[in-house]
């Protein structure tokens, strides 16, 4: 982007460039930081101690609202969304249930849904297992496009043969 | 490089496309399997709508096929298959039991005698903590129980004549046989 095209004219200024920069790295910043704002909740929860509620709130951020098809339940405003969060809440503050726990209580009732890490099992083996056998099939394949022995150079009459198909091709056109 | 080396990205791009379109066509992203089939209906307690005072638990769904519907006067598909859940109850005489679902009890009373009631009882779930137990994520969804309580499927979304005829009645002729 040169400076006319800049959002913000800086005109002649010594420093325009400089501000210029600095003005568009913090559009960028202000644009990254944006999701992070909406995706905050305003439900209001007394925790028996500040590592509860950071718990609390590491949970709600890694499990998956269920009606909704790519939000936390921290991003979330859908009602299921709230009643989550309040069990979730409540089984924080409750204690005895460690955080794995929790996440299998919501997994019985919700499904591998509600978690965006899906289990290793034998029916999600293709899913974990693919981009290996991808990558390695791509290496097998590389490999031996690299050990493949070049082309022999062309023999004195192929090489006229070329030059007289190219000519005639050229003279074709004109 | 022989001749049928030429073909090889013809066919991986066929292979994409099938997987694409299977991938793509056969799922719903927005409905989610039960967690709880083939599990038994979990324990609760929780009062009657019509008489709070009176608590009911999970034995009161045992000993004949049931129909466990979720609804709520909020939702609007729930008015929409309820005359389908009144014809389902006067033909086939299935049990079908309601679980009013974060709900205004004088609202869902009001309900009931204004468009007919298909149900045995219905069970207030003010605070939707019975819907959490049940994975519920939207009303309406209705579960099949077998006599012994376990849940035999699950619909999420309102039951047509449709849904009833295709997925509800040949499980629920299976569970009349045995």
């Amino acid at each position: 982007m040169t400076e006319a095209q800049s959002i913000v004219n800086f005109g002649r200024w010594p420093w325009a460039s400089v501000a210029a920069r600095a003005w568009r790295t913090l559009l960028l910043l202000w644009v990254c930081a944006t999701p992070a704002w909406a995706a905050t909740q305003v439900d209001i929860y007394d925790f028996p101690s500040p590592e509860h509620e950071a718990r609390y709130r590491a949970l709600i951020a890694e499990l998956r609202c269920p009606k909704c098809l790519n939000t936390n339940l921290a991003g979330s405003d859908a009602p299921i969304a709230q009643d989550l969060r309040r069990t979730v809440h409540k089984l924080v503050s409750e204690g005895g249930l460690s955080d794995a726990e929790i996440r299998a209580y919501l997994q019985e009732r919700y499904g591998d849904f509600v978690l965006y890490d899906p289990p290793f099992r034998p029916d999600t083996w293709i899913l974990w297992l693919a981009p290996a056998a991808f990558l390695l099939l791509g290496v097998i394949v590389l490999l031996r496009l690299l050990r493949q022995p070049p082309a022999d150079p062309l023999s004195a009459a192929e090489s006229e043969r070329l030059h007289t198909l190219l000519n005639r091709n050229s003279q074709d056109r004109n | 490089m022989s001749r049928a080396s030429l073909f090889v990205p013809l066919g991986v791009f066929l292979l994409i496309v099938v997987i694409g379109f299977f991938g793509f066509r056969l799922s719903d992203p927005h409905s989610l399997p039960s967690a709880l089939l083939g599990k038994p209906f979990p324990d609760f307690s929780a009062p009657l709508l019509d008489d709070p005072a009176r608590l009911v638990d999970r034995s009161a769904l045992l000993g004949a096929p049931v129909l466990v519907n979720v609804w709520a006067t909020w939702c609007p598909t729930c008015k929409a298959e309820h005359d389908e859940l009144l014809r389902i109850g006067a033909e086939t005489g299935i049990r079908i039991v309601g679980v009013n679902y974060k709900d205004d009890r004088a609202q869902a009373l009001d309900w009931l005698v204004r468009y007919g009631d298909p149900y045995e009882f219905v069970i207030e779930d003010r605070d939707g903590s019975l819907g959490v137990e049940l994975g519920v994520y939207g009303a309406p969804e209705t579960f099949l129980l077998d006599a012994d309580g376990r849940v035999v499927y699950k619909h999420v979304g309102d039951i047509n004549p449709r849904v009833w005829r295709d997925d509800f009645e040949p499980l629920l002729a299976d569970l009349q046989d045995d």
